[in-house]
C-alpha cells in the first residue's frame, strides 16, 4: 500500500472545493481521531473520518472517492460537536457527497428498493435518503 | 395560549400517533396548536454545503407562513424537522446575504423574511412556558414504577447552535419522566444516532445499531424508550421486527413518543395514546405498571 | 553644538535599502553635527569603539545612531557614551532599520529621504535633551514567596541560603504543594515525600524563613524595594504554639464525612484535621463551616439563633481532648502587616474539573478519577495504603485506562495548551499499577507522547516494553458506565479501526489549570494573567521570571504547565534575581520618566487616573502632581493626558517632539 505523495496536489482545486463547500480548514486537522472514536457508521466505513481527513492534506481526494465512507454517514454530527478544532466534519463529507452527486451520479438507486420495502418507509425516511443520497 | 404548529409530512401519515398525543397533550395544558396554513415539507435534512440556498427555500418558505398566520414562534414535535428549521433560520439570521436571495426568489410570496421567528421544540416549551410543576398538577394516573429509557438522538441536541439542552447531558426528557411519576434509567445511548437514512441504503447498520441500543435499554431495567423523532422511532421500533430475523436472541422492548406516555398520564381518553399506530403495542407496560404499585 | 551621527549600514539590512551614504552626507548639513559617518555593523566592537573614539576626539556632546529599534541597543550606545565620558542620556537612537528600511523595502529612493528626516528629526531631539542622573531608590532586603509548593520551598531556601529573611505565605494549612500529594516522581521513580520533606523540615527550621501557614495576601501596596504587605492569617481556632501535633483532637471530633482535600475527595476528613502525617507545620486547624460548636456560635452572633440564658455546652470534645489545652473557640482571623523588597508569586496549579468533560462522564462515574486522584490511591500515604482501588466498590481493578489530553489541546471545548506533565505521568501511573497489580492490564488512549525531558523518552520506552502496556492512539469520544465496568469509546488511528474497551477503572490526564483566586491576587499584585489565568512574564524567551511590574517575579507552574525539574529551575532562578535586586545598596531606575512642573500643575488629577502604575499622588497640601520615580516607567500617558502641559517626559518634552514632528512635515506645507 503505498501512497504517492505528490506536491502538487496538497491543497489542489478538488481539495480547495472541499474545503470551500464545507467551510473548513483541512489542515486544522491534527488527528486526534477523536471524530473516528465517536462516529457511529465507523464499523460499515472502508475508510475512518480522521483518515478522509489525512487523505485531504495528502490532496488525494481520488482515493477518498473511491471508499463509502461518506455514503455511510449518517450525518449525525457527533464528529463535529467534539473535534478539538472546531471542524465540521459532517459538513465535509456532506461536501464529498455533492462533489460526486453534482455530476449527476445517484449512490442510492431508488428503482432498486424493493417495492415493497418502499411501501413502510415513512416518508422521513424516503426523503432525508433522497436528498442526502441522490443527485 | 395559542402557538404556530408545523406538523411536518410524517406525523400526518406514520407518526399519526405523535400528532395525536400532542395535540390532546397540549390542549390538557392549555395550549393550542395552531396548524401552519400552506405548509410544505421542510426538506427533512439541512444542507450543509456552503454554496446551498436553493434547499433552504422550504424551511424558510414555512417561517413566512407562521408571520402570515400572525405568530412570532413555532412549535415543532419532529426532532428532523425542528433542527432542519432551526438551522436554516439561525443561517438567515447570520447570512443576510443569503436571507436577501431567497426573498427575491420567492417573490410571488406576500411578505419577505426577516429572520424574526423563533423556532421551538414542544419539550423546551414543556421545561420553559409550562414548567414542571404544572405538568405535575394534570398528572392523575402517576406512571409510577415505570422506568424509561430517554432517547434524544442526535437533532435535538447536535449541533450545539440548535441544542435545545446541555449538548452531552440533556436531562430534559429525565425532568419530564419525575413530572410523570416515573424514573428515567441513565442511558448512555440517549444521545447517539439510530442510524437514520441509512435504514434506506444501508438496512444492516440500523439493525445492528437498534440491537446493541434496545437491549442495553433493556438490560439496565428500562421498560420502553421514549423518543421524539418518526425517524428514530421507525429505526429503533419499526426495524425490531428484522432485528428479530437477524438476531433470534432479540426480544422487542415498546418504543413511544413523549407526548403518549404524557396523555396516559394525564389520564385522557383512550383515543388520544395512539397506540395503534406503534408497531410494538405497549398497553402492556402500562397494565404492568398498575400491578407494581 | 557637538553632535556625532554614526549610521549603520546593519549589513545589507538597512543598506540594502538605504542609501547610508548618502544619510551620513546629508546629516553633515544639519547644523550642529560636527562629525557624521556610516559603518557596517554599529554595534560591532569596532563600531562601538568607532563611536567611543569620536566623542572623545571630537569632544561630542550629543550622539545619534542610526540603526535598528532602541529596544535592541540604545543600551549599548549609552553604555559607550558613559565610557567615554559622556552623559549616556544625550545619546538617542534613530530608528532606520524597522521603521524604514524594512517597511519600505521596495521604495529605496523614499526610503533613503525618509531616512535623512528621521536622522535629522532625532538630532533636533538630541539638542534638547537633559543630562540625565539615573534616581536611586532604598531597598527593603526582605523577600516575600507566595505559595508553598515545592517551588516556593525551593525559592525560599535559595534566597534564606543568600542570607536574606523571607516571609513564605502558604493558604492551605501546610507547605508541600501538589508535590507531596503523588506516589512516585517521573522518570526516576523518586519517593516525593523522601525528597520533598527534607525540604520542608528545612524551610520550618530555617531562623530566615518565617513560616506562615493557612494565610492569604489581603492587599499589597508600594513598589519594587518598598511592598507593604497585609497578610490575613485565617483564625485556626488552635494555640499553635501550645499544639504537640499529638492528633487526638482529630480522633476525637464526631464530624466526619467532609471530603479529604489531600486525597482529593477520595476519602473523608473530620472537622478538626491535620492534613497528613508529614505536614509542616504539624498542627490541625478547624473547618469553621463544619464544625458544630462555631457554626452554634456564628448563628447566636447572627441571631438566629436566641441566645441562651445559660451557658449551654455545644460539642467542645477536640477541646476536651486536648492535654495542652491548645483549641480556642475565640480565634478570629489576624492582619499582619509586613515590608518587604520583592515577590515572588509560585501559586502553582489545580486540574480542570472532570464536571467539565461530560462526554466522559460529567464527573458522575464514580471509577473514572483524574490523575491527581489516581496518584493518592497509589500512594501509600494514601486513601487505599498504596493499593489502587475503585472508588464504586473498593475492589483492585484488572484493567486501567488512562485517558490522554483530557480538556488539554483542546480549543473548542477545552484549553488550547498542552499540559506537557501528562503524557509522563500517565506512562508512569500506568507503569506503577502494573507493578502492583502483575496480571492487571493496562491501556493509554494519547494523541502524541511528549517526554522531552531528561530520561523521559527512555522511561516511557521502558515502562512500554517492561510492562508490555498498550498505547492507542486516538483521543476517546465517550465514556460511560455499563453493569459495574467502565466503557471508553476510541479509535486506535495507526490500525484505522474503532475501538470499544470495556475496563475497571479510568484515569483521566485532565488539563492543568491555575489555582483558584489566582486572578484576583494578580490584580492586588498588579501583575497581568494571559487569557487562561497563568501568571504573565515580561518576555516569553529572555524574561520568563519576571513580570512587567518592577519587583515582582514568578515561578513554577504558576506562571505554566511544567514538570518538578524546570519548576525548581525557575523557583531557584527567580531566587537568584531576587538576591540580584539585594546585592545592590540601592536600585537605580531609568530617568526618562514623566515630571510636573509645579509652577504651572493646577492639581487637577488626570494624570493620575490615567497611570496605570499608580505611580503619581496628588499632594493634598501643596495640590501638585507627584511622580513616584521608582515606579514611573515613563509611558508618557500622563503628559498626553495633562491639560495644562504641566507634565512632560523628560527627554520627550512637548516641544521635542513639536521639533521632530516640523521636520517630518517640513514637505508638506
Amino acid at each position: 500500500m503505498e501512497l504517492k505523495l505528490r506536491p502538487e496536489e496538497i491543497r489542489n482545486d478538488l481539495v480547495k472545493k472541499v474545503e470551500e463547500l464545507a467551510g473548513v480548514n483541512v489542515f486544522a486537522c491534527y488527528q486526534c481521531g477523536k471524530c473516528s472514536s465517536g462516529c457511529p457508521s465507523v464499523p460499515y466505513m472502508e475508510i475512518l473520518p480522521n483518515q478522509v481527513l489525512r487523505l485531504l492534506q495528502f490532496g488525494k481526494v481520488e482515493r477518498i472517492l473511491q471508499t463509502n465512507t461518506h455514503w455511510v454517514c449518517a450525518s449525525c454530527f457527533v464528529c463535529s460537536t467534539r473535534c478539538p478544532k472546531d471542524i465540521d466534519i459532517a459538513a465535509v463529507m456532506e461536501a464529498l457527497r455533492q462533489i460526486e452527486l453534482r455530476k449527476n451520479q445517484d449512490y442510492l438507486i431508488v428503482r432498486r428498493i424493493d417495492t415493497e420495502e418502499m411501501k413502510e418507509f415513512p416518508p422521513i425516511a424516503l426523503v432525508s435518503a433522497f436528498r442526502k443520497l441522490t443527485a | 395560549m395559542k402557538i404556530a404548529y408545523y406538523p411536518g409530512c410524517t406525523l400526518k401519515s406514520t407518526a399519526k400517533n405523535f400528532e395525536i398525543s400532542a395535540i390532546a397533550v397540549a390542549k390538557e395544558l392549555g395550549i393550542e396548536f395552531v396548524e401552519l396554513s400552506r405548509w410544505n415539507c421542510c426538506g427533512t435534512v439541512y444542507s450543509m454545503t456552503s454554496d446551498d440556498v436553493i434547499h433552504q427555500l422550504a424551511p424558510i418558505r414555512n417561517l413566512i407562513r407562521v408571520k402570515e398566520d400572525g405568530f412570532e414562534k413555532v412549535v415543532i414535535l419532529c426532532s428532523m424537522c425542528f433542527n432542519t428549521l432551526k438551522r436554516a433560520n439561525l443561517l438567515v439570521q447570520r447570512d443576510r446575504e443569503k436571507l436577501g436571495k431567497i426573498n427575491d426568489f420567492m417573490y410571488l410570496e406576500n411578505i419577505d423574511y426577516a429572520g424574526d421567528v423563533e423556532v421551538l421544540h414542544f419539550l423546551e416549551i414543556l421545561r420553559d412556558e409550562v414548567g414542571w410543576d404544572e405538568i405535575r398538577k394534570h398528572v392523575k394516573n402517576p406512571l409510577n414504577g415505570l422506568v424509561f429509557a430517554p432517547y434524544y438522538g442526535c437533532l435535538l441536541v447536535r449541533p450545539p447552535e440548535v441544542a435545545i439542552d446541555n449538548v452531552e447531558m440533556p436531562y430534559v426528557l429525565d425532568r419530564l419522566f419525575e413530572s410523570l411519576g416515573a424514573k428515567a434509567i441513565d442511558y448512555p445511548y440517549s444521545t447517539e444516532c439510530c442510524g437514520a437514512y441509512n435504514t434506506v441504503s444501508n438496512p444492516d447498520i440500523v439493525l445492528d445499531r437498534t440491537y446493541t441500543m434496545v437491549n442495553l435499554a433493556r438490560q439496565q431495567g428500562a421498560d420502553a424508550i421514549i423518543l421524539s423523532c418518526p425517524l428514530c422511532d421507525f429505526n429503533l421500533e419499526t426495524r425490531q421486527k428484522k432485528v428479530m430475523e437477524k438476531y433470534p436472541d432479540f426480544h422487542p422492548l415498546p418504543v413511544l413518543y413523549f407526548t403518549q406516555i404524557m396523555a396516559v398520564a394525564f389520564g385522557l381518553p383512550e383515543d388520544t395514546y395512539g397506540f395503534e399506530y406503534n408497531p410494538i403495542n405497549p398497553e402492556g407496560i402500562f397494565k404492568k405498571a398498575g400491578e407494581r404499585l | 553644538m557637538r553632535i556625532g551621527v554614526f549610521v549603520c549600514h546593519c549589513g545589507l539590512n538597512i543598506a540594502g535599502v538605504i542609501d547610508v551614504k548618502k544619510v551620513a552626507e546629508e546629516a553633515k548639513k544639519i547644523p550642529g553635527v560636527v562629525f557624521s559617518e556610516s559603518y557596517i555593523y554599529m554595534c560591532s566592537e569596532p563600531g562601538q569603539k568607532l563611536v567611543e573614539n569620536t566623542i572623545k576626539k571630537y569632544k561630542l556632546d550629543g550622539v545619534v545612531v542610526a540603526n535598528c529599534s532602541p529596544s535592541l541597543h540604545e543600551r549599548t550606545f549609552r553604555n559607550v557614551a558613559a565610557r567615554a565620558g559622556l552623559n549616556p542620556y544625550r545619546v538617542e537612537i534613530a530608528n532606520i532599520r524597522e521603521q524604514v528600511a524594512w517597511p519600505h523595502e521596495d521604495v529605496p529612493e523614499e526610503a533613503t529621504k525618509k531616512a535623512i528626516k528621521v536622522v535629522e528629526a532625532t538630532v533636533r531631539r538630541v539638542k534638547k535633551n537633559m543630562a540625565l542622573i539615573p534616581a536611586k531608590i532604598p531597598v527593603n532586603k526582605k523577600a516575600l514567596v507566595i505559595g508553598g509548593g515545592i517551588a516556593g520551598i525551593q525559592a525560599a531556601l535559595d534566597i534564606a541560603d543568600g542570607g536574606y529573611e523571607v516571609y513564605l505565605v502558604e493558604k492551605t494549612p501546610t507547605i508541600g504543594g501538589k508535590m507531596i500529594l503523588l506516589s512516585e516522581t517521573f522518570p526516576t521513580l523518586d519517593c516525593p515525600q523522601c525528597i520533598e520533606t527534607p525540604k520542608m523540615t528545612d524551610v520550618s527550621q530555617n531562623p530566615r524563613i518565617h513560616l506562615m501557614t493557612y494565610s492569604e495576601i489581603e492587599d499589597v501596596s508600594g513598589y519594587v524595594g518598598n511592598f507593604k504587605v497585609r497578610v490575613r492569617h485565617k483564625a485556626s481556632y488552635v494555640d499553635w504554639s501550645k499544639c504537640l501535633g499529638c492528633g487526638d483532637c482529630v480522633k476525637a471530633c464526631p464530624i466526619k464525612g467532609i471530603p479529604s482535600e489531600v486525597n482529593r475527595g477520595l476519602s473523608d476528613r473530620k472537622a478538626i484535621y491535620i492534613p497528613f502525617e508529614q505536614a509542616v507545620p504539624l498542627v490541625p486547624v478547624i473547618d469553621a463551616e463544619r464544625c458544630t460548636k462555631l457554626l452554634y456560635e456564628k448563628k447566636v452572633a447572627e441571631g438566629r439563633i436566641k441566645k441562651p440564658s445559660k451557658p449551654v455546652k455545644v460539642c467542645e470534645k477536640c477541646q476536651d481532648a486536648c492535654e495542652p489545652k491548645a483549641i480556642n473557640f475565640e480565634d478570629v482571623d489576624r492582619i499582619e502587616e509586613i515590608e518587604v523588597g520583592a515577590i515572588i508569586v509560585a501559586t502553582g496549579f489545580e486540574l480542570m474539573p472532570i464536571e467539565n468533560l461530560p462526554e466522559y462522564g460529567g464527573g458522575k462515574i464514580p471509577d473514572v478519577i483524574d490523575g491527581l486522584q489516581f496518584e493518592r490511591l497509589l500512594c501509600a500515604s494514601g486513601p487505599t495504603s498504596g493499593t489502587p482501588r475503585r472508588p464504586s466498590d473498593g475492589k483492585i481493578p484488572e484493567t486501567v485506562a488512562f485517558v490522554h489530553c483530557a480538556g488539554s489541546r483542546d480549543p473548542a471545548h477545552g484549553v488550547a495548551y498542552c499540559s506537557r506533565i501528562c503524557c509522563m505521568y500517565l506512562a508512569k501511573q500506568a507503569y506503577i499499577y502494573r507493578h502492583f497489580v502483575h496480571n492487571g492490564k493496562a491501556f493509554l488512549f494519547y494523541i502524541d507522547i511528549r517526554s522531552n525531558g531528561k530520561g523521559y523518552e527512555e522511561f516511557v520506552q521502558r515502562a512500554k516494553e517492561e510492562e508490555g502496556i498498550v498505547f492507542i492512539r486516538g483521543k476517546v469520544s465517550k465514556i460511560f458506565q455499563r453493569g459495574d465496568k467502565v466503557v471508553l469509546w476510541g479509535a486506535d488511528t495507526l490500525t484505522g479501526e474503532r475501538i470499544e474497551l470495556e475496563v475497571d477503572l479510568v484515569v483521566l490526564g485532565t488539563a492543568m489549570v491555575p489555582s483558584y483566586g489566582v486572578k484576583e491576587l494578580a490584580s492586588k499584585l498588579r501583575i497581568p494573567t494571559d487569557i487562561y489565568g497563568w501568571l504573565q512574564e515580561a518576555h516569553l524567551k529572555l524574561r520568563p521570571l519576571e513580570t512587567v511590574t518592577a519587583g515582582v517575579f514568578i515561578a513554577g507552574a504558576a506562571q505554566f504547565p511544567k514538570d518538578i525539574t524546570d519548576t525548581v529551575s525557575q523557583a531557584s532562578g527567580a531566587a537568584g534575581k531576587v538576591l540580584a535586586l539585594f546585592s545592590k545598596p540601592e536600585l537605580t531606575r531609568e530617568p526618562t520618566i514623566a515630571q510636573a512642573d509645579i509652577e504651572v500643575c493646577a492639581g487637577c488629577g488626570f494624570c493620575r487616573d490615567v497611570c496605570a502604575y499608580d505611580a503619581i499622588t496628588i499632594d493634598p497640601k501643596r495640590k501638585v502632581s507627584v511622580v513616584n520615580e521608582a515606579v514611573c516607567e515613563g509611558c508618557g500617558a500622563c503628559s498626553a493626558a495633562c491639560p495644562s502641559g504641566a507634565m512632560t517626559l523628560k527627554n520627550l518634552a512637548k516641544t521635542q517632539v513639536f521639533d521632530m514632528v516640523e521636520v517630518a512635515t517640513e514637505d508638506y506645507e
